[in-house]
């Protein structure tokens, strides 16, 4: 990642109400609604989240740099939610292990 | 950013795309959660939140030194005031720069920070190196993305918790007095609200 080129691309960004680029992928995008949407109707609260959150990118920072994947904000979030989900019993992990299996399985074309 | 895609037939089922269309389809099975609603969050969070709500609230500061005063002492009464969205849930301080004090703001544990008055953080501000390194050389993290201070100056690093998100209030450039609010608040960037940078000059 070249950091100092992402930077000074932040910088000539104006302010301005619509157009900011927020997810780089429409997964990514998915991913904070649905969170969002769980805190809205109340399942577990941004501070539950957050803690979760805290944790996956802890991880990530405490594990070799040599046998760690890239940098991924959102892959964080999305392992975050994972576990909010089975803490707060809403999801089963293995019920999401086997949908997953299922999509991944997809013939091509149709996992995008 | 490398946009290199995944062309293999077989998809890694622990990919987030697939992690994340798999819990959604479930929750949305099970009734928990609602497409639509999500829909309408990523359109708000997307559309209607940005720094642009930050931008005006600097820019008024500025040309009125009571909300200035009322900004920097009790932002959520202020916000309150001005029916900023998405205000009533974060606690939020504005913190001044000033001659010889400039304010930046970071979230050293994930990425809070406030969402009402900028919308959603850039990719940088969540990054690991802004994370650790602005805490611990900030003068030179400053610099490199282009904002060199004087030696004298304190640099104030404020770390952002999910009790107390920070907006960093810029000074207002030279030769601006004449402008209006609106124009004004098209030179307040948000990298300036988080403390990277200055306002602009017209």
């Amino acid at each position: 990642m070249n950091k100092v080129e992402i930077l000074n691309d932040s910088m000539t960004a104006p302010p301005r109400l619509n157009g900011e680029l927020v997810f780089e992928a429409p997964w990514q995008s998915r991913a904070f609604g649905v969170t969002a949407d769980l805190v809205e109707s109340g399942c577990f609260s941004w501070e539950d989240f957050r803690t979760r959150l805290i944790e996956t990118i802890g991880a990530w920072e405490s594990t070799d740099p040599g046998s760690r994947p890239p940098w991924d904000y959102y892959t964080c979030w999305v392992n975050a939610l994972e576990k909010m989900l089975s803490d707060a019993k809403l999801l089963d992990p293995l019920e999401l292990e086997g949908r997953s299996g299922i999509y991944a399985r997809r013939p091509h074309g149709h996992d995008h | 950013m490398s946009s290199e895609t995944d062309h293999h037939h077989q998809v890694d089922p622990r990919s987030p795309e697939v992690r994340t269309e798999a819990l959604e389809d479930l929750l949305v099975e099970k009734g928990i959660v609602d497409r639509s609603r999500v829909d309408a969050l990523i359109e708000r969070f997307e559309n209607d939140l940005g720094p642009m709500v930050g931008a005006r609230l600097v820019a008024k500061a500025w040309t009125n030194n009571d909300f200035r005063k009322r900004l920097l002492t009790d932002a959520d009464e202020v916000l309150t005031e001005e029916q900023v969205q998405g205000a009533e849930i974060e606690h939020i301080e504005v913190k001044a720069n000033e001659p010889g004090v400039h304010n930046v703001v970071v979230c050293t544990l994930c990425s809070c920070y406030p969402w009402a008055l900028l919308g959603l953080p850039p990719n940088w501000y969540k990054s690991p190196e802004y994370r650790a390194r602005v805490v611990r050389e900030p003068r030179k993290v400053l610099a490199e993305m282009g904002l060199t201070l004087e030696a004298d100056t304190e640099v104030r690093v404020w770390d952002s918790s999910s009790e107390t998100r920070f907006l960093v209030l810029p000074e207002q450039p030279e030769n601006t007095d004449h402008l209006d609010i609106d124009h004004l608040a098209q030179l307040v960037t948000r990298d300036s609200m988080i403390g990277v940078a200055k306002a602009k000059t017209p």
